[in-house]
C-alpha cells in the first residue's frame, strides 16, 4: 500500500505528456503575443490594395486579405488580444469567485446557500449570453468582451473554490487552527489557500480556454473588438466570403484559435493530473 | 424523493425570478429613452409622450417589470420598439428552428460520444483507444463556428454534396429540410460529441474500477457483458449531469452556428436585435434562452433523482 502511494507520487510528479503538449502550444501563443509588441512583418491594419489576396509567399508568409493586409501580422497581433482577453477575463472571475468560495466553504449555512444559488444564477447565463447581452448595452468592444466573459466564469470558480475548501475544513489540522482560536482570516490565509491554489490554478487553465473561445465567437459575431484591430475570430468571419477561393484565409485563424485553446485545454488536465491526487496515472 | 422534486421546483422558480429581474434591469442601462430612439432627435413632445405611452415606458419601472415578467410564462413578450410587432408569434417561430438544431446534434452528439467513449474506456491501454481520445481531445480545442467553416469549405465548396447555408422547415419541404441540417447539426454535434466522449470515458473508466464490476467478472461475465448488465447505469449518472450543461451550451452555440449557416432561429434573431438596438427583443429572447437552460436544468435534477437510487432514498 505505501509502495503503491509512493508509485502514485512519484507518477503524479512527471511532466505528463498533456502538460508538455499544452505548455508548449501555450508558448507558442505567448511568444506570438509578446513578438507583436516588437515586431510584425507588417503593419496588421495597413491595407496594401495592390496586394490583395495573395498566397502565401517569401513577402507574405500566411498571404493577405482581401485588403491585402498581411494576415502572419493580423494573427501575430490576434495572439495579443486573445491573451489580453483571457487575462482580464480570467482575473476578474479569479478575484470574485475564489473569494466568495471561500467565504461559502467557511461560513456554511446562510452565506453558502446565498452564494452559491447566486453562482446558479449566474450559470444559466453563458458567457457568451452576458457578452452579447453587454455588446447590446455598451456597445462592442474588447473591454466589454473581457467583462463579460470574466462575469460569466466567476461560478466556476466560487464552486471549484468552495468545494476545495469544504475538503481542507474537514481536516484535522483545521479543528486544531480553531481550538487554538486562530481567526477565519489567518485561517483561509494559512490553510486554506495554499491547499486549493492547485484546484485553482487548473481552473485558471480551463477558464482561460473558455475565455479564448468565447473571444472568438464575439469577434465572428462582431460583438469583439471592433475593427480594425486584428482579431482571430473576426479574420475568421471574414474570410468566409472567400472559403471557395482562399480557403487558407479561413484556416490560419482557425488554426491559432484552435492552438490556443487546445493548449489550454491540455495544460489544463495535465495541472489537474499532477494536483488531484485521486487522478494519478489514471488519465 | 417528493420533498426533493419539491426544493428542486422552489429553486428553478426562485431562479427563474431572479433572473428576470436581473434581465430587466439590465436591459434598463441602455442609455437613452427607447421612445426617443424609435423616433429619432426631431419628435416634437407630444408625439413622444403618446410614444412612451405606446411602449408603456412612462409607467413606474416596477409596473414595467411585472407587466414584462408576468407575461413571460404565457408566451406574451409584448410588443418590439423598434419594429413595431408583436415578439411573441417571432419566438415562438424562431424557437422551433432553435430547437431542431439542438436536439438533432444532442442526438448525434450522443451518438458518437457512447460508443466512442466507452471504447476509449475500455480500451484505454490500446493504441486504438488512446487515438480515440486524442481525436477527442482535439475536437473540444475546435470552435463550432469553425467546424461548420470546415464543414462547408469540404462538403459544400469541394464536394458540393451539400448547400453552404439556408434554411426550409421540415414541413414544407423535407428532403431540402434534411440536405440543409446536416451541415450546421454536425457542426454542433462534433463539437459536442468530442466534449461528451471525454466524459463517457472518464465515467466508464471511474466504472470500471468499482468492486462490484469485479465481482460480476468473477462470476464469469465478460469485460463487455459486465459493463453493459451493471456499469452502465452508474456511468449515465454522471454523463446525465455533463449532458444537462452541454445541451444548455449547445444553445448558446446554436447562437453562432445559426450566424455561419445563415438560419432563421433564435440566435439570429438575437443578433439582429442587438444589431438594431431592440431593447425589448434582446431581453425577451435572453430570458428564453435563460428559461430553456433552467428547464433543462430542472429535468436533468428529477431525472437524477429517478436514476440514483441514493439520492431517492436519501430525501
Amino acid at each position: 500500500m505505501a509502495e503503491e502511494q509512493f508509485l502514485a507520487t512519484k507518477t503524479r510528479r512527471k511532466f505528463s505528456p498533456t502538460l508538455i503538449i499544452g505548455a508548449i502550444l501555450v508558448a507558442v501563443v505567448v511568444i506570438a503575443a509578446l513578438v507583436s509588441f516588437i515586431w510584425t512583418p507588417y503593419n496588421p491594419v495597413q491595407a496594401f490594395p495592390a496586394d490583395r489576396l495573395q498566397g502565401s509567399s517569401a513577402a507574405h508568409l500566411m498571404g493577405t486579405d482581401r485588403y491585402g493586409r498581411d494576415v502572419f501580422s493580423g494573427i501575430l497581433y490576434g495572439a495579443r488580444i486573445t491573451l489580453m482577453v483571457g487575462l482580464v477575463a480570467v482575473g476578474i472571475a479569479l478575484l470574485i469567485g475564489t473569494p466568495l468560495g471561500i467565504l461559502a466553504g467557511m461560513r456554511r449555512g446562510i452565506t453558502e446557500e446565498v452564494t452559491m444559488r447566486g453562482a446558479d444564477i449566474l450559470l444559466a447565463f453563458p458567457a457568451l449570453l452576458v457578452a452579447i447581452m453587454f455588446g447590446a448595452v455598451f456597445g462592442a468592444s474588447t473591454l466589454t468582451a473581457m467583462l463579460a466573459i470574466g462575469i460569466g466564469s466567476i461560478p466556476g470558480f466560487a464552486r471549484v473554490a468552495r468545494s476545495g475548501t469544504l475538503q481542507v475544513m474537514s481536516t484535522e489540522y483545521i479543528m486544531a487552527a480553531r481550538a487554538s482560536s486562530q481567526s477565519s482570516w489567518r485561517i483561509a490565509r494559512r490553510h486554506v489557500m495554499p491547499n486549493i491554489v492547485g484546484m485553482v490554478v487548473v481552473q485558471c487553465s480551463v477558464s482561460f480556454a473558455i475565455a479564448v473561445l468565447a473571444e472568438a465567437a464575439l469577434s465572428f459575431l462582431g460583438l469583439g473588438t471592433p475593427p480594425p484591430v486584428p482579431s482571430w475570430g473576426r479574420m475568421l468571419q471574414e474570410s468566409q466570403q472567400f472559403l471557395g477561393t482562399f480557403p487558407m484565409l479561413a484556416v490560419w485563424p482557425g488554426s491559432a484559435i484552435a492552438i490556443a485553446v487546445l493548449g489550454f485545454t491540455l495544460l489544463g488536465d495535465g495541472l489537474r493530473d499532477r494536483f488531484d491526487p485521486k487522478l494519478n496515472g489514471e488519465r | 424523493m417528493g420533498i426533493r422534486l419539491l426544493i428542486n421546483l422552489v429553486r428553478f422558480v426562485v431562479t427563474y425570478v431572479i433572473a428576470t429581474v436581473a434581465v430587466f434591469l439590465f436591459m434598463r442601462a441602455i442609455p437613452g429613452d427607447p421612445a426617443q430612439i424609435a423616433l429619432g432627435v426631431n419628435a416634437t413632445p407630444e408625439l413622444l409622450a403618446k410614444t412612451r405611452a405606446e411602449f408603456g415606458t412612462d409607467r413606474p419601472l416596477v409596473v414595467q417589470y411585472f407587466d414584462w415578467a408576468l407575461g413571460l410564462p404565457f408566451g406574451d413578450f409584448g410588443t418590439s420598439y423598434v419594429t413595431r410587432q408583436d415578439i411573441s408569434p417571432l419566438i415562438i417561430d424562431r424557437v422551433q428552428v432553435s430547437l431542431i438544431l439542438v436536439i438533432l446534434a444532442m442526438i448525434v452528439a450522443l451518438a458518437i460520444a457512447i460508443p466512442f467513449g466507452t471504447y476509449a474506456a475500455v480500451k484505454h491501454r490500446n493504441p486504438s483507444g488512446i487515438i480515440v481520445s486524442g481525436i477527442s481531445q482535439l475536437g473540444v480545442a475546435i470552435p463550432n463556428f469553425l467546424a461548420g467553416i470546415l464543414l462547408v469549405v469540404v462538403f459544400a465548396v469541394g464536394l458540393g454534396w451539400l448547400p453552404a447555408n439556408g434554411w426550409t422547415p421540415p414541413g414544407k419541404d423535407f428532403s431540402d429540410f434534411a440536405s440543409r441540417v446536416v451541415l450546421p447539426v454536425l457542426a454542433l454535434a462534433s463539437v459536442q460529441g468530442a466534449i461528451l466522449t471525454r466524459y463517457v470515458r472518464s465515467a466508464v473508466m471511474e466504472v470500471m474500477s468499482e468492486d462490484y464490476l469485479r465481482t460480476a467478472r468473477s462470476k464469469g461475465l465478460g469485460k463487455l457483458e459486465s459493463l453493459i448488465k451493471h456499469g452502465l447505469r452508474n456511468a449515465s449518472i454522471p454523463v446525465l449531469t455533463v449532458t444537462s450543461v452541454q445541451l444548455a451550451a449547445l444553445i448558446i452555440g446554436a447562437v453562432v452556428i445559426e450566424r455561419v449557416f445563415v438560419i432563421p432561429g433564435l440566435g439570429s434573431m438575437l443578433l439582429d436585435a442587438v444589431g438594431n438596438r431592440d431593447l425589448l427583443t434582446v431581453q425577451s429572447v435572453v430570458m428564453v434562452l435563460v428559461a430553456i437552460t433552467l428547464i433543462i436544468n430542472l429535468v436533468v435534477d428529477v431525472l437524477y433523482t429517478v436514476l440514483d437510487p441514493r439520492i431517492r432514498k436519501g430525501a
